[in-house]
């Protein structure tokens, strides 16, 4: 049902791959709307406790496709037609979602590795704020999560100077959790996914909800926030399994329920 | 407890609830529902063992807007004569809190309902609009009167032309939800506050009630009339009197709602 992307699930797991490897997975309109519609899907699927999001072949994205714009084209549209919706829709996602970043993250592509909630690198792979060099500015949310993850003085060098962030940069600014041997990045991956997929999934949900919303709030509101959020995962069977099993002195075994 | 088509009603530790319940069409309000919403309503208001009164939605959304169906036909004359809309203006007349429970869509007569109750507790993830505007018409139980007063004229006139979704964080800004909780908690906070409210003495809460529905609707000089006749009442109440008396004796008063 999707021509720009693949989506499949095993393991628990959905992997979305960007599929237009000839365009160094460019992306168009359409691309835009599939992976919002996979994010949406693999959210809903109770199948689902992890999603990862990868790039075919050489590159994991090379951010907005050019022939597909032109001197006609009204860029603030494309905003809002095409990436904001794809952007809210991976904010909204209650699960984990991993950007394993096989190749060079360029621009809109840097963005959409910017909104997942982790980012596995190859050793090869590197970003680029490229919306400098033809004139523009970063976006598909990549200002606002830019400083979140490096810190305001370090958010303007990279935007503005646009210069060529390898891995291991990007490793010491804070912009990846772990960088990987290239040829060993799928399996890295599929292990870290794993792991996130065997956790308490739900608990999972409320430490991502209530990290985004602190932005945002007074301690005293984020407090009411916080002890709402523990009286939901103090509702959960994976609570239920995680005191049992330490009390047994045994691994627990969470179902994500 | 009386049969209900479209609704279901329960009663736990004074607290009523009414459950707009036809999941299938995300609670679509017919005309059949607005009437058994009002009975309950109303029912309940009279009832000795109920203190306060929630409205909320079974399924995915509290009320997704009106059945556009049983009324798609009707004319001008239709109205006039089937004179739905007065079934609406019976909620006003209730005289107990009602505290509404959003989650998922209010829409159209789904947001006029819940604009009709006293306060709003909206799951963080609901949505409410009037996308009246998109098939040609416009509200008819009172929405465009109460966003007004809540929002102002400015706002009001945005989301009632656009036919908009606003959120759920916009309409706390707003200040027309009252309380913004996590969706799996709304209704354990909204009982919470009930129960709350149960606590406190009766007539005191239907008389505030009075009073602060004339700030909305009458001139200041009335409203402060109005309040300090509804004041001096409740000094020939016995919770009153008990009220002052464990404040003296610096203990918990013990309300009997007379």
């Amino acid at each position: 049902m999707f021509e720009t992307i693949n989506y499949q699930i095993h393991n628990n797991i959905a992997w979305i791959t960007l599929n237009r490897p000839d365009k160094l997975n460019a992306f168009i309109g359409q691309m835009n709307k599939e992976v919002q519609q996979a994010v949406k899907q693999a959210d809903k699927d109770d199948n689902v406790r992890c999603l990862v999001i990868t790039g075919e072949g050489r590159a994991f994205c090379s951010g907005q496709d050019l022939s597909e714009v032109n001197e006609e084209t009204n860029l603030g549209d494309i905003i809002r037609a095409y990436y904001g919706p794809m952007i809210k829709e991976i904010a909204r996602c209650d699960k984990p979602i991993v950007a394993a970043l096989n190749g060079v993250a360029a621009g809109a592509g840097m963005s959409l590795a910017l909104a997942c909630d982790f980012r596995i690198a190859s050793e090869k792979a590197s970003m680029v704020e490229a919306f400098i060099h033809v004139g523009l500015i970063p976006d598909a949310g990549n200002l606002y999560y830019l400083p979140r993850l490096v810190g305001h003085a370090k958010a303007l060098e990279l935007a503005i100077l646009g210069e060529k962030i390898t891995a291991e940069e990007a490793k010491e600014f804070g912009l990846v959790t772990k960088v990987v041997p290239e040829g060993s990045l799928e399996k890295e991956v599929e292990q870290f996914a794993v792991r996130l997929a065997a956790m308490p999934t739900k608990a999972i949900q409320l430490i991502k909800r209530n990290l985004k919303e602190s932005w945002s709030m007074e301690l005293d509101d984020y407090l009411e926030k916080e002890a709402q959020g523990q009286r939901i995962a103090g509702l959960t069977a994976d609570y239920k399994e995680g005191v049992e099993a330490f009390l047994q002195k045994r691994k627990p075994e969470f179902s994500g329920k | 407890m009386n049969d209900f088509t479209f609704i279901r009603t329960s009663v736990k530790e004074q607290v009523a609830t009414i459950e707009l319940n036809r999941p299938e069409v995300l609670n679509a309000l017919n005309r059949g529902m607005v009437r058994e919403v009002i009975s309950a309503l109303e029912m309940f208001d009279r009832d000795e063992d109920v203190k306060v009164i929630l409205l909320s939605g079974t399924g995915r959304a509290f009320a997704a807007g009106a059945d556009i169906d049983e009324m798609a036909d009707d004319g001008p004359i239709d109205f006039e004569m089937n004179n739905p809309f007065a079934d609406w203006d019976r909620i006003a007349r209730v005289k107990k809190p009602i505290i509404c429970a959003v989650h998922g869509f209010a829409l159209g007569g789904g947001f006029e309902l819940a604009l009709a109750c006293d306060m709003i507790f909206a799951a963080d993830t609901a949505s409410f609009g009037f996308p009246e505007v998109n098939i040609g018409v416009m509200p008819g139980a009172g929405g465009t009167q109460r966003l007004t007063k809540l929002l102002g004229k400015t706002h009001a006139l945005h989301w009632l032309w656009t036919g908009d979704k606003m959120t759920a964080r916009q309409a706390y800004e707003y200040g027309l939800a009252a309380r913004l909780v996590a969706p799996e908690l709304l209704m354990e906070e909204t009982e919470t506050f009930a129960r709350r409210l149960v606590n406190q003495p009766p007539l005191s809460l239907r008389l505030i009630k009075e009073a602060v529905d004339a700030a909305v609707d009458q001139p200041l000089n009335e409203g402060m009339q109005l309040e300090r006749k509804n004041f001096y009442l409740l000094f020939a109440s016995e919770d009153q009197k008990e009220g002052m008396k464990a404040f003296i004796e610096k203990r918990r008063p013990d309300f009997k709602g007379k």
